[in-house]
């Protein structure tokens, strides 16, 4: 059942995703791609339940994935923000 | 319980903070406001995961996250303007490469048939996410040579390839005890990345970066079945969908198609003869 439930959610959020975005300007593609990719590093959350469990494999793996998800994370919107601020400046 | 609904709760703020954001990514006036309130959302739903009742010592995702946040934020902060966009793609492979990370250790700790399914998907999108990727950082970087790059016999090397994938992918759900098919999927994902973007030329690496972009999405969103995540799925989610359309919109901007792009490596090639 949880299955289904997941996937009920899955479907949903795949539609708001196809609805999100109409119109973009040009200018706006670089920026709003880094903006997305920068979400993609929520799998932060599912690397932070591994890294803090106590079998050493998965502690293992878990902090390699922290860490890297981490970078994706700050660096993708640290990056866009850089972007769009010299934007506003033109 | 009440644990569990907290977290819930807030990874639901989270979700509508994403939605938002994105959305006034789009336009140009709100684009910075946007670009925070995901930020924003993100730090709330980090945050209320460390309530996490697995979680059971800190140390390790302390170091983790702060030497991650160095690493980027000094790349983020550092770099030129004019190789923003490969930078970008270094991002992106590296979440692809940290998803992946994810599903190794969800399949080996529960190998249920759905679990490895589901993690398999997610190794599989991660790493052709992660070595994609870096190729296309290479060429944006001019590391390697823009120019599309074709060997004879391609098309039939990159279908056998698939074959050998999608036996090791069924191998590795099969007999997820069996480490020996999970490495080889490892294997095999990561030249399948190498070999769909090395034929396609350097002008046309803004879309497959995108195109990557969405796939790192669908990666986080694989992940989130495996552990029963609901952020992730949403997060994942809106971003391979909303990604996919906006590589669409970058293609139609270029004056290519999508379809061209995608199977430069599957096509005998064209040459043009202007």
């Amino acid at each position: 059942m949880t299955a289904i439930y997941l996937l009920f959610i899955l479907i949903l959020s795949v539609f708001v995703g196809f609805e999100l975005i109409r119109k973009v300007p040009a200018t706006l593609h670089t920026p709003l791609m880094s903006g997305a990719n920068a979400i993609s590093g929520i799998s932060l959350l599912g690397a932070l339940a591994l890294a803090g469990s106590n079998n050493d494999l998965s502690a293992l793996f878990g902090s390699l994935a922290v860490f890297l998800a981490t970078i994706n994370v700050v660096g993708g919107y640290v990056v866009t923000d850089r972007m769009l601020s010299m934007f506003k400046k033109k | 319980m009440n644990q569990q609904l907290l977290i819930n709760f807030v990874y639901v703020l989270a979700a509508t903070l994403f939605i938002f954001g994105l959305k006034q990514l789009s336009h140009p006036s709100s684009a910075r406001r946007g670009n925070l309130l995901s930020a924003l959302g993100m730090l709330l739903a980090i945050v209320i995961t460390l309530l996490d009742k697995s979680i059971v010592s800190f140390e390790w995702i302390a170091i983790s996250m702060v030497c991650g946040a160095l690493v980027g934020g000094f790349a983020a902060r550092k770099v030129a303007m004019t190789s923003m966009p490969e930078l970008v793609s270094l991002f992106n492979g590296i979440g692809g490469l940290a998803s992946s990370a994810i599903a190794i250790v969800a399949l080996l700790a529960n190998p249920s048939p759905f679990v490895a399914a589901v993690s398999v998907l997610a190794l599989l999108i991660g790493n052709v996410t992660f070595s994609g990727s870096l190729v296309a950082w290479a060429k944006l970087s001019e590391k390697i040579s823009g120019r599309p790059l074709l060997f004879s016999g391609q098309k039939y090397a990159n279908a056998l390839l698939i074959v050998m994938m999608l036996a090791a992918a069924v191998a590795t759900v099969v007999y997820p005890l069996q480490p020996q098919w999970l490495w080889a999927l490892v294997a095999l994902s990561l030249l399948m990345g190498i070999l769909v973007v090395l034929p396609i030329g350097g002008a046309d690496m803004p879309v497959v970066i995108s195109l990557l972009n969405s796939y790192s999405g669908l990666a986080a969103c694989a992940a989130g079945f495996a552990l029963e995540n609901n952020l992730l799925i949403v997060a994942g989610a809106l971003v391979g969908a909303s990604g996919i359309i906006l590589t669409n919109i970058m293609c139609k901007a270029m004056n290519r198609s999508l379809s061209h792009v995608l199977l430069s490596g599957f096509q005998d090639v064209v040459k043009s003869t202007l």
